[in-house]
């Protein structure tokens, strides 16, 4: 709560002040007009609230009674659903390749993003923002569309890889059809297309770290590693931290690439949760299996969102 | 973190002398394009590997008789004229261009009358519901797509474009609102005690100081909501089955798959075709576009 009221004391200090200006003209016109300029305030925010109670927290709210029943949802089942996934070796499976697939991807979008900003940061200024922009494209093409073409490079027969492997006379890699692989490339399609992400973030952060402290630290003979160890990682350290927790959540609830380039499959081994949740609940008809496949997600999602949150605030008052 | 330690090295120690200090600058630059050249290669395959494959003939993709990474065969435009004769894909762009439309006006109007409301008016519960604004933009639409599959139901707007434009701006709402309360926080406090004085509403006040003066905030919101809504995969896959009311995202990658044959070559050019708005818009408004994009971590 502290938080909160520090983040809006401007807006405290310009009401005390127009408070002043007021009082000056008419002292019981004052109530009145503060009451309605509240009340115009809160109509001008119906329609968000309207939107974020109907579409957000009542199917929210509707999903936890949906998992609770059966799959005809006519019976109320407690916790049947949830002990039943439970049970199921398959669902232990999306659970572990959901945390490799969202671990491991953000690991390497944040190294990759962290490495191409330095990169971009260190050349002349004029070139920075081609090179920018090129970088950015993966970020910019619809998932879906770039996921169809990452299938068709890895595509079984003609896959574009293979032959750049054979000629090498290397093996041919069974891209999507052997299910390590399968891992493999849809967390190598997720960090193509994060990636940009982290470097568009860090590259904005690395610009706001002060020229000074650089120059300082190289009066005192700071070298490299030192000056990125002791001035940039800690300047940066809450916009790692609130990249890092946002694209967790991204990633973590991805559905696009996985549905896309193996729909889960070979042997159910490529299933997060998203993907599973709409096997069970849209493809096979199990709504309530599926919500409640989906509300897993929750905690993991709701821990990540409080740390940003915690986050975003500091960094607003830090910028003031 | 070598090749940035290796990059990184040109800013100098400020001991060494001043031609071995530019040598190393020259040496730092070298290797920082050598890697950037790397990393753009990486990025930018899957694109250039789809242009490739959308100008070849179907021959040529089908035999793997030459370099799948260069058009061996000639040019040609067969792909296109196909996709845009014998598909359902002017259906699918039609009916994404109508949602997309129709979410971007209904997320401008609704988030910049909350946005102006929260970020410069005060009222009873306002800062708490500008933290369930930012809380709201970072719930998953997965986590939603069962629940709001029996709403959209509900309502008779299942397999109906129609319910993209209800749902959609779930997406886009509460980030664009986020934004949008730090621009309009930014501006100075002085305008709107002048307007004040002079007697200005409200609604006037925010017609004309706010949004012209937030105008480049306010274009990019515009920017992310419509690049949200034309790439929403999700929803659409759930709610809509079919073709006359599929958009783009899903129509090309279910509905041109035929059953037996994968034509390659029309896929890619669909794909590159159903990208091609948000990368015009990258194109010519890239500054507002990574303004949006960085806006959500830096204001607030």
């Amino acid at each position: 709560m502290a938080d909160t009221i520090h983040t809006w004391s401007p807006r405290l200090e310009r009401n005390r002040l127009q408070q002043g200006l007021l009082s000056s003209s008419a002292a019981r016109g004052l109530h009145h007009v503060l009451r309605r300029r509240s009340t115009i305030a809160f109509l001008m925010c119906l329609p968000l609230i309207v939107i974020i109670a109907c579409l957000v927290v009542y199917p929210a709210l509707y999903s936890i009674y949906l998992s609770m029943l059966n799959k005809a949802q006519t019976r109320f089942i407690g916790l049947g659903n949830f002990s039943f996934l439970l049970s199921r070796d398959v669902f232990w499976m999306v659970v572990q390749q959901s945390a490799i697939f969202a671990l491991t991807a953000v690991f390497f979008k944040a190294l990759i993003g962290l490495i191409t900003a330095h990169l971009i940061n260190n050349l002349p200024a004029k070139g920075q923002r081609k090179w920018r922009g090129m970088l950015l494209v993966p970020w910019v093409i619809p998932l879906a569309l770039s996921s169809l073409g990452w299938w068709w490079l890895f595509d079984p027969t003609h896959s574009a890889f293979n032959y750049i492997l054979k000629s090498f006379s290397h093996d041919e890699i069974a891209w999507l059809s052997n299910p390590y692989w399968a891992r493999f490339s849809v967390i190598l399609v997720n960090i193509w297309y994060g990636a940009p992400f982290f470097l568009i973030m860090y590259l904005a952060a690395l610009k706001s770290v002060p020229e000074q402290l650089y120059e300082a630290a190289a009066i005192d003979g700071a070298n490299a590693w030192q000056k990125f160890r002791h001035i940039t990682l800690p300047m940066m350290r809450n916009i790692i931290a609130i990249t890092v927790l946002f694209s967790l959540i991204v990633t973590f609830a991805n559905f696009d690439i996985v549905q896309i380039m193996t729909a889960g499959g070979p042997r159910n081994m490529t299933h997060v949760f998203a993907t599973y949740a709409f096997l069970l609940g849209i493809r096979s008809g199990d709504l309530p299996l599926g919500a409640a496949t989906s509300l897993f997600m929750f905690p993991i999602l709701a821990v990540a969102a409080i740390f940003i949150l915690r986050g975003v605030r500091k960094r607003g008052r830090e910028i003031g | 973190m070598s090749t940035a330690a290796i990059a990184a090295r040109g800013a100098g120690t400020g001991l060494g002398l001043k031609g071995s200090l530019s040598r190393n600058r020259r040496w730092a630059l070298i290797a920082s394009y050598f890697f950037l050249v790397f990393f753009a290669i990486f990025f930018l395959i899957p694109p250039y590997y789809m242009v490739v494959t959308a100008f070849k003939s179907d021959a040529e993709v089908a035999h793997m008789a030459t370099n799948p990474w260069i058009i061996a065969n000639g040019v040609t435009l067969d792909q296109f004229k196909l996709l845009l004769t014998q598909s359902d894909f002017l259906v699918f762009f039609k009916n994404t261009a109508i949602v997309t439309l129709c979410v971007v006006a209904i997320t401008m109007v609704v988030s910049v009358l909350a946005a102006f409301s929260l970020g410069r008016m005060r009222f009873w519960g306002s800062s708490i519901l500008a933290t369930g604004i930012f809380l709201t933009y970072l719930v998953p639409d997965t986590l939603l797509f069962i629940p709001l599959f029996q709403i959209v139901k509900a309502v008779g707007l299942l397999n109906s474009y129609w319910g993209m434009v209800l749902v959609y701006p779930t997406l886009t709402v509460p980030f664009c609102t986020w934004i949008m309360i730090g621009y309009f926080q930014s501006i100075p406090k002085e305008l709107d005690e002048a307007a004040l004085i002079d007697g200005a509403s409200h609604m006037q006040m925010l017609t004309k100081i706010f949004i012209p003066v937030a105008l480049p905030g306010i274009i990019a919101a515009m920017i992310f909501a419509f690049t949200v809504s034309w790439a929403a995969f999700v929803y659409p896959m759930a709610f809509l089955y079919s073709a006359d009311q599929q958009v783009l995202t899903v129509g090309t990658v279910t509905s041109l798959i035929r059953a037996d044959v994968y034509k390659w070559g029309m896929l890619m050019a669909g794909a590159l075709l159903a990208a091609a708005p948000p990368l015009v818009i990258y194109a010519f408004l890239m500054d507002y576009y990574i303004a949006g994009l960085t806006a959500g971590a830096t204001k607030g």
